[in-house]
């Protein structure tokens, strides 16, 4: 008799799938954040390195303690809104012809692009007030990655024909012996009341 | 035709699903600052949770207000602390950590703290050799 016992159906598990889904997206959130690389901690015995490079090579971006930005070249200086920072930045990495006033350019055998005209030695020194709000200081440090991330891709896409993030390793370190980053970021001043 | 089989779905999914659960480390901490991070463009993930270590600054969270002032504050793990015990926190933190070098810490701060905390920060992690580091935001279009 119990032969013929009927067949339980089956529980619905269709919308399981849904739910796991969800519970893995959950999981998979990642923290987002702008990465930077700090400098080396100076040598006991290392000279003030800032001392010999050339006045056309650096690019000064200061922030006050009120939040205002400066940029100042060997081109021109003065108070600037933050949304002119991003073409004054490639502008002057670029130094697109050549002008004296901007960083030297000289001859570099970059393997995959041949020999090239860059601007490697060029700096960009952001320096800070004690006072200075973060967002300000973190918008500028935005916007100077901006910078080299475009030049990068037009880079990227005017010798390998895609943009740098889908480009293959090899062809990343090209771009990026390129198009150095050099930011410093200098001791900020101590002036402005406390911190 | 007939439909696809997918009464085996749920089953992998929450095999992966294990798998990250045991590999993200949750954060045990309680937050005694509080902050709104800045928001960017730029952004890149944070990829491997475990190599990351957090640093809060803000003012402190409106129940601790009356004890701790409004000014602001650094926060690691459960506590406040001064710049200067950042040191030992970072070397607390590589402890465990089985490939020191990829030691990535990421700073959470408030929009309106004043750069000279954050400034302090780096210094410190500058002599700790704590180099690769992160600031924390949301993303903005």
């Amino acid at each position: 008799m119990a032969k013929t016992k009927k067949k339980m159906p089956g529980l619905n598990t269709t919308s399981t799938a849904d739910i796991s889904f969800m519970l893995l997206i959950f999981f998979l959130v990642t923290t987002m954040g702008l990465a930077r690389r700090l400098p080396k901690p100076p040598e006991p015995d290392q000279e003030d390195a800032t001392m010999d490079i050339k006045a056309r090579n650096i690019l000064y971006v200061r922030l006050n303690a009120a939040g205002q930005l400066w940029i100042q070249d060997e081109m021109n200086f003065g108070y600037a809104d933050i949304r002119e920072l991003r073409p004054r930045v490639k502008e002057f990495i670029k130094n697109e012809q050549n002008l004296s006033k901007l960083p030297e350019k000289h001859v570099k055998n970059i393997d995959l692009l041949g020999q090239c005209f860059v601007t490697d030695k060029h700096v960009v020194s952001v320096q800070t007030d004690r006072g200075t709000p973060y967002n300000i200081y973190f918008q500028v440090q935005n916007e100077l990655v901006a910078a080299y991330n475009e030049l990068r891709n037009e880079l990227a896409k005017q010798k390998f024909g895609r943009e740098f993030q889908y480009l293959k390793d090899e062809e990343k370190a090209a771009v990026r012996q390129y198009y150095p980053q050099n930011i410093s970021e200098a001791e900020p001043k101590k002036y402005g009341g406390d911190k | 035709m007939p439909e696809m089989n997918t009464s085996s779905l749920p089953d992998l999914i929450f095999t992966i699903l294990f798998f990250f659960m045991m590999v993200t480390t949750m954060r045990e901490v309680t937050l005694k600052v509080k902050f709104t991070i800045p928001a960017g463009t730029e952004l890149e993930k944070l990829e491997k949770k475990s190599v990351v270590s957090f640093i809060y600054v803000g003012p402190p969270t409106d129940n601790l207000r009356a004890q701790m002032g409004s000014s602001t504050r650094i926060q690691l793990n459960d506590r406040y602390a001064e710049a200067r015990e950042v040191m030992d926190f970072i070397a607390a933190e590589r402890q465990g950590m089985t490939n020191q070098a990829e030691q990535v810490i990421s700073i959470k701060a408030d929009q309106q703290t004043q750069m000279g905390y954050i400034t302090d920060i780096k210094e410190v992690l500058r002599k700790s050799w704590a180099l690769r580091i992160n600031y924390s935001a949301t993303k903005r279009n």
